[in-house]
C-alpha cells in the first residue's frame, strides 16, 4: 500500500528524510513478527513526526505552493464524500453547458442542509482533462452563479471549496466572456442574500478563485495558497524565466501563504492542517474544515440579511493597503 | 490570471509613449505609419485622421476630451500607494512609484472626480495606462470604489474608462481584492437605481475586465481596442495554436455580445449624454 502522503509522482525534495524514515517504518511493519519491534516503530515515528514537526515548521511559501499542489491532497470530491452526508449534484448553466471544473449541488454538512460549490480538479487523467485541472471557463461560473442564487431563494447557506490555478485562458473561454462571467459573480455575490462561507482547500488562483469566494468568511487550509498571479506567472514576468530560484522569490513577494493573507486582512482565518499536511491524513483535515464550516455557518445563519450583507460589503470594503498624503505629487 | 507584466513595463510604456504623445512636430501613426502633423492629430483626439487608429491618451488628456472644459473637480488625489508586502523586484516597487509619480504628475494611474458632459453632472474616473500600465492596485481600487459611491450618493451617472493591463502584481492579494471592493460598490449603485458607464479602452485586460469594466450597464468601447481576460499571449501559451484574426478587439466582444456599442473617440461625448438622458436625470 502507498504510504500517506507518498506520491512516486510527486516527491517534495523537501521530505526526502521522512519518505527514508517511512520506507524504514513500512519495511518494519511487513515483516512477520513486527510485533517483537514495538520499541523500534514508536522510535521511528517519533524520529518522523520530529521531521515533520521541523519541516513544515519552516516551509518557505514556494514549499507551501508545492503541497497545496500535491496530487494526493484532498481535493473537492475528496470533502464531498467525507464530510456531505448527502451530495445532489447539480449541472449545467442553462446557457452554453456544464463545465466540470466546478461542481455544484445540494449538500448536507453536519447539522446543515447547504448549497456546495467547489473547484474540481479530477483524480484520473480523463477527469482531469474533462476539469481542464481545475481551470474553470465562463459557463463554470455562470453555473455557480445560478445555483447561488438557488441557494438565496431556498434559504439555503453557501459553502464554496476554492482549489483552482486559475480561470482558464482559451479561445472558447474569451469568446464566451470569461471577465463578464467572474465580473458578474463578484457583483452578484456581494448582495446575495443568504450566508456564504469559502474555504480555499489547496489552490487559490486570482480572479478564478475570487469569482467563487467573495463570502461572509473566508478560511484558508495551513497550506493553501491564495495570490494575484501563481509564482510561476510572477517569476517569468519579473525574472523572465520561472525556475526554483526565481519561484521561490516570487512565491515569498506574493504573501500567497494562509498567514500573510490573515495578517493583511484578506482572509479570515487560518485552518489547521494536521502534521505533515492535509494529503498525510484526508479524515482529519475534512473534520478540521467541516468544523469550520458547521461553527461559521452556525453564527451566520443567525443573522438578519440586511445586517449580513453590510457587513459583508463592510469587510471587502477595507481591504487594500494606501497611504493619504498631503498633496498630488 | 494575467496580472501586468512588470518587467514588460519599460517596454510597454516605452510603446505607450510611442502610441500616446510624441514629441516634434511629426509623428507617425503606428497603424498605418503615414506621417502626420503631430498638431492636426492631436486636434483630431489623438485618432490618426487617416486610418482612424485610436492612439492611446493619458488619463489627464481624456478628462480633458471628455468632460465640458473647466468642469473638472478632482477628488481623491491625497491617496498614495505603499510597499506593504516589501516586494522583490529587479526594480523595488517604490522607486516604479516614485517613477511613474514623476512621470505623470500623479500618485497613481487614475484621474477620479465630478464633472460635466455636455452640461450633465457625473462621477467620472478615468485610468492611465502611462502609470506602471494602469494596472490596478489598492488606490486605483479605493479611487474607482469613491467615484462609484460619490455616484451613488449624489444621483449621479458613473462613468469609467478603463485602459490597464489588469490587476498590480506588486500588491498581490491587496490588488485581487480590489476586483471584489469595486464590484460590491457597483452592486449598491445598482441597487440604487444608478447607471453606470464604462467605456473600454485599448487595452482592457485581466482584472479590471473582470471587475467594474465588464459591469456597465451600458459598455462603450473605442473601435479596435484589445480587450479581454487572458492575455493574447497567456492563451497562445496555453493552448499553443494561433489565434484567430480580430481576436478579443472591440469588434469581436460586440460580436459576441458583451458590449453595447463601439463609438468612435470623437462621438463619445454625445453618445455618453445620449445614454444618460434615457436614465431621465
Ligand atoms: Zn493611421
Amino acid at each position: 500500500m502507498a504510504r500517506a502522503g507518498f506520491s512516486p509522482l510527486y516527491q517534495l525534495d523537501f521530505e526526502a528524510p521522512i519518505n527514508e524514515i517511512e520506507e524504514q517504518i513500512e519495511a518494519l511493519e511487513a515483516t512477520p513478527d513486527a510485533a517483537n519491534f514495538a520499541d523500534e516503530l514508536t522510535k521511528l515515528r517519533e524520529t518522523r513526526d520530529s521531521f515533520l514537526r521541523k519541516i513544515y515548521g519552516g516551509l518557505t511559501p514556494w514549499q507551501t505552493v508545492r503541497i497545496a499542489r500535491h496530487p494526493l491532497r484532498p481535493h473537492t470530491a475528496d470533502y464531498v464524500s467525507l464530510i456531505c452526508r448527502d451530495f445532489c449534484e447539480l449541472h449545467g448553466d442553462r446557457t452554453f453547458g456544464d463545465d466540470a471544473a466546478i461542481k455544484t449541488g445540494f449538500a448536507r454538512i453536519g447539522p446543515m442542509k447547504v448549497m456546495l460549490i467547489g473547484h474540481h480538479k479530477g483524480k484520473t487523467v480523463q477527469e482531469k482533462i474533462a476539469a481542464n485541472f481545475g481551470c474553470a471557463q465562463p459557463e463554470g461560473y455562470r453555473k455557480a452563479l445560478l445555483k447561488m442564487r438557488l441557494a438565496e431563494k431556498l434559504k439555503l447557506p453557501i459553502v464554496t471549496l476554492v482549489d483552482t490555478p486559475g480561470a482558464y485562458p482559451g479561445i472558447g473561454s474569451e469568446q464566451r466572456g470569461q471577465a463578464q462571467a467572474i465580473a458578474m459573480n463578484l457583483m452578484e455575490m456581494s448582495r446575495l442574500r443568504t450566508p456564504i462561507v469559502s474555504v480555499v482547500i489547496g489552490e487559490g488562483g486570482s480572479g478564478g478563485a475570487l469569482g467563487i469566494a467573495v463570502s461572509d468568511r473566508v478560511g484558508m487550509l495551513e497550506h493553501a495558497w491564495y495570490s494575484v498571479i501563481s509564482p510561476e506567472g510572477c517569476a517569468a514576468i519579473l525574472f523572465k524565466e520561472a525556475n526554483e530560484r526565481t519561484n521561490t522569490i516570487a512565491a515569498q513577494s506574493l504573501a500567497l501563504t494562509a498567514k500573510r493573507n490573515l495578517e493583511n486582512g484578506l482572509v479570515d482565518d487560518v485552518i489547521a492542517e494536521p502534521l505533515g499536511g492535509a494529503h498525510r491524513d484526508h479524515r482529519k483535515t475534512a473534520e478540521s474544515v467541516q468544523n469550520w464550516i458547521v461553527d461559521r455557518l452556525q453564527e451566520l445563519v443567525r443573522v438578519n440579511a440586511e445586517v449580513l450583507i453590510n457587513q459583508r460589503f463592510d469587510k471587502f470594503r477595507k481591504m487594500g493597503a494606501y497611504e493619504e498624503v498631503a498633496a498630488s505629487v | 490570471m494575467p496580472a501586468i507584466p512588470a518587467a514588460q513595463w519599460d517596454a510597454a510604456i516605452n510603446l505607450a509613449e510611442k502610441k500616446g504623445v510624441p514629441a516634434g512636430i511629426w509623428m507617425q501613426c503606428p497603424e498605418c505609419a503615414e506621417t502626420l502633423f503631430r498638431k492636426a492629430v492631436e486636434a483630431n483626439l489623438w485618432v490618426c485622421p487617416r486610418c482612424q487608429h485610436h492612439l492611446r491618451v493619458s488619463a489627464k488628456q481624456r478628462v480633458e476630451q471628455l468632460l465640458d472644459p473647466g468642469s473638472f473637480e478632482p477628488f481623491d488625489e491625497h491617496l498614495a500607494p505603499v510597499d506593504r508586502l516589501q516586494f522583490v523586484d529587479n526594480k523595488p516597487y517604490p522607486q516604479r512609484i516614485a517613477e511613474s509619480q514623476r512621470k505623470t504628475g500623479n500618485n497613481d494611474g487614475i484621474l477620479s472626480g465630478f464633472g460635466f458632459i455636455k452640461g450633465r453632472r457625473v462621477s467620472l474616473a478615468v485610468m492611465d495606462f502611462s502609470f506602471l500600465g494602469g494596472s490596478m492596485g489598492s488606490v486605483v481600487g479605493e479611487r474607482i470604489t469613491r467615484a462609484i459611491e460619490r455616484g451613488t450618493a449624489h444621483d449621479l451617472p458613473v462613468i469609467t474608462v478603463a485602459c490597464s493591463g489588469g490587476a498590480r502584481m506588486q500588491e498581490s492579494g491587496f490588488s485581487l481584492m480590489q476586483m471584489a471592493k469595486t464590484s460590491a460598490a457597483l452592486a449598491r449603485l445598482d441597487e440604487a437605481k444608478g447607471l453606470f458607464i464604462s467605456v473600454l479602452a485599448d487595452p482592457t485586460t485581466g482584472g479590471v475586465t473582470a471587475s467594474f469594466a465588464m459591469l456597465g450597464d451600458v459598455i462603450l468601447a473605442e473601435p479596435r481596442a484589445l480587450i479581454g481576460f487572458a492575455g493574447p499571449r497567456v492563451i497562445q501559451q496555453t493552448i499553443r495554436q494561433e489565434l484567430p484574426e480580430g481576436f478579443q478587439t472591440s469588434e469581436f466582444l460586440l460580436e459576441r455580445g458583451f458590449v453595447d456599442r463601439i463609438v468612435h473617440r470623437r462621438d463619445l461625448r454625445s453618445e455618453i449624454s445620449r445614454v444618460i438622458d434615457y436614465a431621465g436625470r
